[in-house]
């Protein structure tokens, strides 16, 4: 069949590309993860032992691991609730009635989503400068002290936070916004002429219609923030005290770094079980909750 | 609360979420035409005494950022005409021409949308060695000359082609060939400007991948220069913010002039779930 031949000839060049390069890589992995693959291996692979699950095993029982994740879980549970949060704040602004120059703000609140994240964390290194940085000085005119945000152990972790939440928020809010507009105008309408308030009507349509939406961009966020990388890299090299190693950092590290290749396949492969791990959880709590 | 003050309060908020939003990156330009060290004193300058090109020239000069601006320009050139090649043909066959397990293949592809890029990184790593492709070119833009997500945003987009349209040709005599490129490209090129901004700005902004898999410093883009310089100029931030403006300011002039496009690969994106 001349058709059938053709569509083989389209998606060949795409499949074997994927094959070779992801699918192949995937699955080299996790045979990687059950060895000693180390800068010995690398050098003669002959060196190489299977060595089964001792990677994951030796893991589990490394308190840098265990820190590791404490740092990204830290960073998930707090950054994405909060960018969550502004993102659905700042499309509900654009989207008001009242609201005019929609299209500026709308653009204005994305820019920083397609900025170069290692560029805007330098400028953010230096916003939080402890002596000359302007968000010490904003908060110096309502009497706090100087806060050393990148160099106290305390404090570098909600810095990135922070940061992340200004570099992302807009990209759910166009989701958000899409959804918006979307919700038909006269279930508003009728909500008014039964007399409903701004804050029933967000309660009682604006939610409830949201909620398909608020799942899917939980999860995608969610799954976004777990690989935590270059903030930490560019604006604290992981410190102070370790307090902003994630996982992926780790991973760098333990790969990139010294070489220990298997142990890194082990964590690259943990982290993604815990996502998949969440992302079920998510996934069943929300039905359960929309059973009840 | 009446319309009126309604309407006020909602605009000072709006003001006040974009002045905070902008100023991280207008503050960055301001200060990237500061005299050197002007930057460091408090409380912060907003705008520099006199503006000066200093820092851009020192940065062009003694630090060759000019290398790194043409490796990120060539890169993320080549990874958008390959992404629209690769992506673009496969997109089309998987909504429109029937063959055998297609369904099964593009069910496997999107069920591998959930595993994160990084767990594949470190093989990845050994195969290109194994080729000879770390340190150049080709082993930062082969990995990704293909991509599931592109593949997707194609096909979503190739769905809406009307089948008569493709018959009608094929009984006019017309080959598969013909038919992609007189009539099915023409159709596609609004997702395929999605497609290319996408993987554009996607290689001009990645970080992990180069830094992995480039070492020799003449092959640089220009976010892995940048991580490295700040390292080494801890307290230079006029100079590195002159530096940060080069990164940010061709994707973000990009993502204005073809935002409509952008934003549209977002809302694709979103209902993939």
């Amino acid at each position: 069949m001349r058709v059938q031949r053709a569509a083989w000839a389209l998606v060949t060049p795409a499949l074997l590309v994927i094959g070779v390069f992801f699918f192949l890589p995937v699955l080299a992995a996790l045979l990687v993860s059950l060895t000693d693959f180390d800068l010995y291996a690398l050098a003669d692979i002959r060196n190489l032992r299977f060595i089964g699950l001792a990677n994951y095993w030796h893991l589990l029982q490394s308190p840098a691991f265990w820190q590791a994740l404490a740092n990204t879980a830290y960073f998930v549970a707090a950054g994405v609730p909060l960018s969550l949060f502004a993102s659905l704040a700042a499309a509900l602004l654009v989207n008001a009635r009242l609201a005019r120059f929609s299209a500026l703000f709308r653009t204005t609140l994305f820019a920083p989503v397609v900025t170069t994240l290692v560029a805007v964390a330098v400028v953010w290194r230096y916003l939080l400068h402890t002596r000359y940085g302007v968000l010490n000085y904003a908060l110096a005119q309502i009497g706090v002290h100087p806060i050393d945000w990148l160099g106290d152990p305390h404090w570098a972790m909600p810095a990135i936070i922070l940061f992340a939440v200004w570099k992302n928020f807009g990209y759910n809010m166009i989701i958000f916004l899409a959804a918006l507009q979307s919700i038909p105008a006269d279930l508003y309408e009728a909500a008014r002429l039964d007399g409903a308030n701004g804050w029933q009507e967000f309660r009682h349509i604006t939610l409830p219609s949201l909620a398909a939406t608020l799942l899917l961009v939980s999860i995608l966020t969610m799954a976004g923030y777990f690989q935590l990388f270059a903030e930490p890299y560019v604006m604290t090299q992981g410190g102070p005290m370790q307090s902003t190693v994630s996982v992926l950092y780790f991973m760098y590290e333990e790969g990139f770094k010294w070489w220990n290749l298997g142990s890194a396949s082990a964590v690259a492969f943990l982290l993604f079980l815990l996502i998949l791990a969440i992302t079920a959880l998510q996934l069943r709590v929300t039905r359960r909750a929309e059973a009840a | 609360m009446k319309p009126r003050a309604a309407a006020i309060l909602l605009h000072a908020l709006l003001i006040a979420l974009a002045v905070g939003t902008a100023f991280p990156l207008l503050w960055m330009l301001s200060v990237s035409l500061m005299p050197a060290g002007e930057a460091s004193a408090f409380p912060p300058p907003l705008l520099p005494s006199h503006a000066t090109l200093a820092n851009y020239r020192e940065l062009f000069g003694r630090e060759g950022i000019g290398r790194y601006f043409f490796n990120s320009v060539v890169l993320a050139s080549l990874a958008t005409v390959l992404s629209l090649m690769f992506n673009s043909t496969a997109g089309y066959a998987f909504a429109k021409l029937r063959f055998a397990g297609r369904e099964r293949i593009f069910r496997t592809l999107l069920a591998a949308l959930v595993i994160p890029a990084q767990v594949a990184m470190l093989p990845l790593f050994l195969l290109l060695k194994w080729l000879g492709l770390v340190n150049t070119y080709a082993g930062v833009v082969v990995p990704g000359m293909a991509g599931i997500f592109g593949i997707f945003l194609v096909r979503q987009y190739a769905l809406t082609i009307p089948d008569e349209l493709l018959e009608a040709a094929r009984i006019d005599g017309a080959g598969e060939a013909r038919i992609f490129f007189a009539i099915v490209l023409p159709v596609l090129k609004p997702i395929l400007v999605t497609l290319a901004i996408f993987t554009f700005l996607g290689t001009w902004n990645d970080f992990m991948w180069p830094l992995i898999v480039l070492t020799d410093q003449d092959l640089y883009t220009l976010p892995i220069a940048l991580a490295v310089l700040s390292r080494e100029h801890v307290q230079d931030n006029e100079l590195m913010m002159a530096g940060s403006v080069l990164t940010v300011l061709p994707v973000l002039a990009l993502f204005l002039a073809l935002q409509r496009y952008y934003i549209r690969g977002i809302l694709v994106g979103s209902v993939k779930g």
